[in-house]
């Protein structure tokens, strides 16, 4: 006789939402509730990450994607049973029967049971080489497969398909084709312009795609060969992956006489009962409001739901929201709230960067307060904040273009997180809200990503919110006091953009007076060179004028670079790397006459070492006898603009890129910034000056110049991308003024422009909208702020050379005119090295 | 200008003219050749003070510190060698980035227009 009464639950089906309903009832269960947990399995192995299944083609093994180990069933007391699926259910007895034959009883039964890939027929479909996406099994087929096997077809150009490309890419084909019957990719996700947006992106990366296409027969022996379509035409492949939608697995359903949607699908009520009240459904297999659910959050829901109320809680399944983001193939995707709707039911605001590849598109509510939905193609940054605005109903900025293009105003942008109301959902896989969050960072102290994931299941579901999470932790500490201000030093309580505007208002132009208005103490290596940096963008005077010499930076001090043993190198400037024979001999007589090692940098220049402190004078004079100028190489500042020959010469050039690139390097020369600047012009598309990995670089096209912005190489190498398309030399000169002054004004100390940029919020789309749209209408300021600097650009070795009092400066030792006896070389190929370090 | 900012500790120091006062630039440095030694020189005119140590910066033995920045660390005057930015104290020497390293200072006198260094 049974004292207390166990509930029986058997759960059919072990995927994403079958384990999720496990976790969910256990997690739920009262102290008071004896439950016993049975499931059954078809696949060999526990319910793993269906998601991130195409990651067991980026290396993930079927362990990694495995969501908890057969000891979590063990240790939580859950029987399961794994290939040994479900046969047979006895309503009447409220008994299951498996295939290996073993009856368990249940008093609530859970079908979980998924959906399996839906094979249209097709004659030939049976083929060897043919196969579904589904599966670690499929995937292991594939992978055999494709080993031999160099064309590979997927018919579906839908989310799986594509992954399914992707993954044949991945496995080494020679070609991927995309074969879909539809006129354009994911037509239930993105709208047209979304579709070409994403289809020129994959075929850029080499797949093919071919839409409208209805395939007829799979041709071949006993293998498959190609693909026979309706209009005729054939293309010949030696593997094909099906992915052309899913069938919800109702067959169990159907014997046992539930109630199923002739289109498939078992049919549950809000509660996520079927038409027998002991027996539910949940996750892909389930038909609720009238639709399938192939997601995964709306299947977690589900899940959420049922294990609430066999545990005495009460919820409803509501209609989900079936927003979503993914990557495909590197390329970002996302749909949210009702993406297609049309005017007049709101209106649409749309970006567009072919470019790029960029395609955003937003639906506004007609009196423009709320947002409706919409579609990101190439850029899915905004997609957490834009959903949570939409789900929220948060009220738009007068501007909701700045939704897309990102804020100009730099301060209100950080704050879009923390502005949600507690009750946000921020994870919708795991029902998290923002106020939870706010909690695990303040409360129980978990301010990484690990943690939280750790403490509240936050970003373990389908990632797609762990930006979000990120920014909530950071949010959360600030609120707290816990953020440090990005200040300069213990000197100066500013940032130095902060510290530039005050400079700039009060018109200072000495270190002292810098220190006096708005510092403290003496200065340090830290701020004086800032400083001294400031002062330069803002004024272009001297640097080693009044008080500038003694906080100039190690290089600067003596306008040349301090090399070991205390030698200095010179590096005269050779615009565009154009230099007459005539100048190339005197910087040859001057290296003989003060004994200099002699190099070709990579910048087109020519290095001279070796230097002692005493001789700089004079053979800065001798070369600006000559014709140079300082080459800057020792300052944050230009330092080349490197130019390919061009159509002066090069049969291939369109324009002349060595006159624009002396053109370039005369109009910024001296100008002094948070780094260094390098620059380049190619005089076409091969780009033999490499623009493309320069702060600023220009190509030439048929039709004009083509600007690139912040590259930079070095230790972590970017490249440079697309500002204007086609452009005359003066529009690009002024792009060029506005972009580098805005830069000057904007950016951290010593942080380079490709820094800049990828910790600008809003990015390229951002920079764009400030140098060329002039969103901000400061573009006449910059250009006149820059142009101010031209004015009064002066070689400043010319006017050390001239001024008598600075040249004095230039010796090692104050009481004689002796040179540094320290300084060691030794012999190397016919020329000299510094000693090496003790 | 009569000035003397540094008290020498020993009474055996020998007192030699370095430079004027005008060879050694305001909030900066330079370096004299005393005695066979090369001897770092700065006048930190913001603090009204005048320091001496050695010139090589004890890192990877360059001659150099006459040519680094001055500045203060929590209210203490430092030098930063120009190489590496080990930074000093003008008043004890020792490196405040890394223990290990310390350089020596001097007594700075300053009489008539001159700079004495006592060694």
């Amino acid at each position: 006789m049974k004292h207390i009464s166990v509930i029986r639950i058997v759960v059919i089906g072990n995927g994403m939402v079958g384990f999720k309903f496990c976790e969910k009832l256990l997690a739920k269960r009262q102290a008071s509730q004896q439950i016993s947990i049975t499931v059954f399995g078809e696949e060999p192995r526990v319910a793993y990450d269906r998601v991130h299944l195409s990651e067991y083609f980026a290396g993930k093994t079927a362990d990694d994607l495995t969501l908890a180990g057969e000891d979590w069933y063990a240790d939580n007391g859950i029987k399961i049973y794994l290939s040994d699926p479900v046969v047979d259910i006895d309503r009447e007895h409220k008994l299951v029967r498996s295939h290996h034959g073993i009856v368990v009883q249940y008093d609530y039964l859970i079908m979980a049971t998924g959906s399996g890939a839906f094979v249209p027929t097709i004659p030939g479909v049976e083929k060897d080489g043919v196969f579904v996406y589904r599966t670690i099994e499929d995937l292991e087929l594939i992978q055999s497969y494709a080993r031999k096997a160099k064309k590979g077809a997927v018919i579906g150009g839908g989310l799986l398909g594509l992954e399914a490309a992707k993954a044949l890419l991945d496995l080494g084909l020679e070609e991927a084709h995309v074969v879909e019957f539809a006129t354009r990719l994911m037509p239930r996700q993105i709208d047209e312009a979304g579709s070409r947006m994403l289809q020129s992106q994959l075929e850029s990366l080499g797949l093919h795609i071919h839409l409208s296409k209805n395939t007829q027969e799979i041709k071949g022996g006993d293998c498959i060969e190609g693909m026979q379509f309706a209009d005729q035409s054939f293309l010949e492949v030696d593997m094909l992956v099906i992915s052309a939608g899913i069938r919800p697995r109702d067959e169990l359903a159907k014997i046992a006489g539930l109630e199923t949607h002739p289109r498939g699908g078992i049919i549950v009520d809000n509660q996520l009962q079927t038409s027998d009240p002991n027996i539910f459904a949940i996750g892909e297999c389930a038909l609720a409001h009238h639709m399938i659910y192939g997601l995964i959050a709306p299947g977690y829901e589900m899940a959420d739901v049922v294990a609430a109320k066999l545990t005495g809680g009460a919820k409803e399944f509501l209609p989900f929201d079936m927003s979503t983001k993914l990557k495909l193939i590197g390329t970002d995707v996302a749909s949210f709230g009702d993406p297609f709707i049309e005017e007049p039911a709101c209106t649409t605001v749309r970006y567009e960067n072919k470019a790029k590849g960029i395609y955003k598109r937003i639906n506004v509510s007609p009196d423009g307060k709320t947002l409706l939905g919409g579609i990101l193609v190439g850029d899915a940054e905004q997609y957490n904040m834009l959903l949570q605005t939409c789900k929220n109903k948060t009220i738009l900025p007068p501007d909701s273009e700045d939704l897309i293009l990102g804020s100009r105003g730099g301060e209100e942008a950080g704050a879009g997180v923390m502005s949600f109301p507690d009750d946000a959902l921020i994870c919708s896989c795991e029902a998290v809200t923002k106020g939870m969050l706010c909690q695990e960072v303040s409360e129980k102290g978990n301010h990484t990503i690990d943690s939280i994931k750790k403490s509240c299941k936050a970003g373990t579901g389908c990632g797609g919110c762990i930006p979000m999470v990120k920014d909530i932790i950071t949010g959360t500490l600030k609120q707290n006091g816990v953020y440090v201000r990005n200040v300069v030093c213990e000197h100066f309580d500013y940032s130095r953009q902060e510290l530039l505007d005050l400079v700039k208002m009060n018109g200072l132009k000495t270190y002292g007076n810098v220190l006096d208005t708005f510092g403290k103490g003496d200065g340090c290596e830290t701020c004086k060179p800032l400083v001294a940096s400031l002062l330069a963008s803002l004024w272009n005077e001297s640097i080693l004028q009044k008080d500038r010499a003694p906080i100039q930076d190690s290089n600067d001090r003596y306008l040349a670079n301090i090399q070991k043993g205390g030698t200095y190198s010179v590096v005269p400037r050779i615009p565009g790397g154009e230099v007459t024979p005539e100048k190339l001999i005197v910087i040859g007589q001057v290296a003989q006459r003060y004994g200099l090692y002699t190099k070709i940098t990579g910048g087109q220049r020519i290095d001279l070492f070796g230097a002692h402190l005493g001789d700089l004078p004079e053979i800065w004079e001798a070369l600006i006898n000559a014709g140079f100028e300082s080459g800057h190489a020792y300052g944050k500042s230009l330092r080349t603009v490197k130019s390919c020959v061009g159509s002066t010469w090069c049969r291939f050039g369109v324009q002349d890129s060595v006159s624009f690139a002396i053109e370039v390097e005369n109009r910024y020369k001296g100008l002094r910034s948070p780094h260094k600047l390098k620059s380049a012009v190619s005089g076409c598309i091969r780009e033999c000056a490499e623009a493309q990995s320069k702060d600023f670089g220009i190509i030439a096209t048929e039709k004009g110049w083509n600007l690139y912005v912040c590259g930079n190489g070095g230790s972590k190498p970017q490249h440079a991308q697309l500002l204007a398309t086609d452009v005359d030399k003066e529009t690009c000169l002024r792009l060029i003024d506005r972009f580098l002054m805005f830069y000057i004004k904007t950016a951290d100390p010593l942080a380079r422009t490709a820094t800049w940029l990828n910790k600008m919020e809003g990015g390229m789309s951002y920079l764009k909208a400030v140098v060329v749209d002039d969103v901000l209408g400061i573009a006449a300021e910059l250009e006149s702020d820059l142009q101010q600097l031209i004015d009064v650009y002066q070689c400043e070795w010319k006017e050390v050379v001239d001024n008598p009092e600075l040249r004095k400066r230039f010796s090692h030792f104050v009481n004689t005119p002796a040179k540094d006896p320290s300084i060691q070389f030794e012999e190397m190929r016919e020329q000299k090295r510094a000693k090496e370090w003790a | 200008m009569n000035t003397e900012t540094q008290t020498p500790t020993d009474t055996q120091v020998t007192w030699h003219i370095a430079c004027e006062v005008s060879d050694i630039p305001e909030d900066g440095g330079g370096c004299a050749f005393i005695d066979g030694k090369q001897i770092a020189i700065f006048n930190f005119a913001r603090r009204g003070e005048w320091y001496a140590t050695d010139n090589e910066c004890p890192h990877r033995q360059q001659m150099a510190v006459s040519r680094g920045m001055i500045g203060s660390h929590e209210g203490e005057p430092k030098v930063a060698c120009p190489f590496h930015k080990k930074t000093f104290s003008l008043k004890t020497g020792q490196c405040f980035n890394d223990d290990a390293y310390q350089i020596k200072t001097f007594p700075v006198m300053v009489r008539e227009n001159l700079v004495y260094i006592g060694l």
